[in-house]
């Protein structure tokens, strides 16, 4: 997509490097998006413009490309890797310039399954969405998000499978949620390939999310809706 | 292209004998057909779907179904040999639907071994990434090409980096097949180890077809 012939990153207008980041995104060129970063946070741009309207605007482009088949799972890993390479010089600086906070979300790979590829690009579109993510890995037991949930306080879990003998563990969490009754505390989001949404309500689930943008927007969406219903639940206390 | 790549690709059309048609993966073709004459399961017909549906299980069931439609008034019965195959039940209820027999379990993995000792197996095996006699045939189609690693092998670590071994599950005996699965385990930097299957609940399958 991009002409590397000799562009300099740092001759580009403000505009021309923000489109120019968008090319180097979807070519999956970690090297420049870490450069062009640098540039423009040298240029006073805040950490949370150039996460927004460099990086993860580019990299929506990419899940777009991806969701109608332009692009295939090498090329958004190329991507996504130039994307964290980015986000490793904007983490730490998003924090000390009070970024907006979407929420918190907890998410792991259901037991038994080793796949992270679906999970990491969720945990990361994600934190570019203004969400803290406690990413716990692969093999997660119901004990392990148990413990996560109770030291974290998360506004969501989510979780994912990519196996059809691993999927059925999502709901021996939800199950395990609704006993000890605290399942309506969090947003329940899974995903994984062999799932669809006719699973995901069958096993309690909140939404399942087909793709990390997805992903995304309905974490905002049940996010406003918890948000909207405990304003209600103060005014009628109040009242 | 290879009688390999044209089953990857394109699949196997039937031959118009017998009274029930054995509707498969690509990737079983062979071992249908060897277990057909070796058995003299003179009822039985064999038509194939590209096998690297199996790299995209979403679009599994509705293949399926075009094909139940288009065969069946040719024949009394069709059997489908696919197991779920990452399609998440939607396989089965496919052919619930279609009121058509499949095979039960997972995945080739599962009923190459046998589908029970596969599943008790599989909380201590989940870090292993199996290969067949087909697959190990068809390493670059199915693995290298889809996954970009022939144009992009520092991604090898972000797919393979969990696994630990590599299971050739070995359907018959062939020596250079298995230094071929062994040199598909050390490229992905993994353990090999080698397990003679034969045809497992395959042959049981077919046998009630």
């Amino acid at each position: 997509m991009a002409d590397d012939d000799e562009i300099i990153l740092s001759e580009l207008e403000d505009d021309d490097l923000v489109q120019q980041m968008m090319d180097d995104l979807y070519d999956g060129m970690k090297a420049e998006i870490e450069e062009s970063v640098n540039i423009l946070l040298e240029r006073g741009w805040t950490p949370y413009d150039i996460l927004t309207k460099a990086l993860v605007a580019g990299m929506t482009i990419v899940g777009h490309d991806f969701r109608d088949g332009i692009l295939f799972v090498p090329e958004v890993l190329l991507a996504a890797n130039a994307m964290k390479g980015g986000m490793a010089i904007l983490k730490p600086l998003l924090t000390e310039t009070g970024a907006p906070k979407m929420g918190k979300m907890v998410i792991g790979t259901v037991k038994g399954d080793i796949h992270d590829i679906g999970k990491n690009l969720v945990g990361m579109m994600m934190e570019g969405a203004g969400f803290e993510v406690i990413d716990l890995g692969i093999n997660n037991a119901v004990e392990s998000y148990l413990e996560a949930m109770e030291a974290e306080q998360p506004d969501i879990l989510g979780m994912s499978a990519l196996l059809t003998t691993t999927m059925p563990y999502m709901k021996v969490v939800i199950d395990t949620l609704v006993e000890k009754g605290i399942r309506d505390d969090y947003i329940v989001l899974v995903g994984g390939a062999p799932l669809n949404e006719e699973f995901g309500r069958a096993i309690g689930a909140d939404a399942y999310c087909r793709d990390a943008a997805v992903a995304v927007e309905t974490a905002k969406e049940w996010v406003a809706r918890k948000h909207n219903r405990m304003a209600g639940m103060q005014q009628a206390a109040a009242g | 292209m290879t009688p390999d790549d044209i089953l990857t690709r394109k699949g196997r059309a039937p031959e118009g004998r017998g009274k029930v048609l054995a509707l498969a993966c690509g990737a079983l073709a062979r071992e249908i057909g060897a277990l057909i004459e070796a058995n003299g399961w003179d009822h039985l017909d064999l038509a194939c779907l590209p096998a690297i549906l199996h790299n995209t299980p979403d679009a599994i069931p509705a293949r399926v179904e075009e094909a139940v439609l288009r065969h069946r008034a040719a024949y009394a019965r069709i059997f489908v040999v696919y197991a779920d195959c990452g399609t998440g039940g939607r396989l089965r209820a496919t052919c619930d639907r279609l009121g058509v027999e499949m095979i039960e379990g997972p995945h080739c993995y599962a009923f190459f071994e046998g589908t029970d000792s596969f599943l008790a197996r599989a909380e201590d095996e989940f870090r292993a990434f199996y290969l067949t006699d087909f697959l190990t045939r068809q390493f670059e189609a199915f693995v290298i090409a889809p996954l970009g690693l022939d144009r992009h092998p520092e991604l090898r670590d972000m797919y393979f980096g969990h696994y630990k071994k590599l299971v050739y599950q070995a359907q018959t005996d062939d020596a250079a097949l298995t230094e071929k699965a062994r040199a598909c385990a050390d490229r992905l930097g993994l353990a090999f180890e080698r397990r003679f299957t034969g045809y497992g609940d395959l042959a049981r399958a077919l046998a009630r077809a």
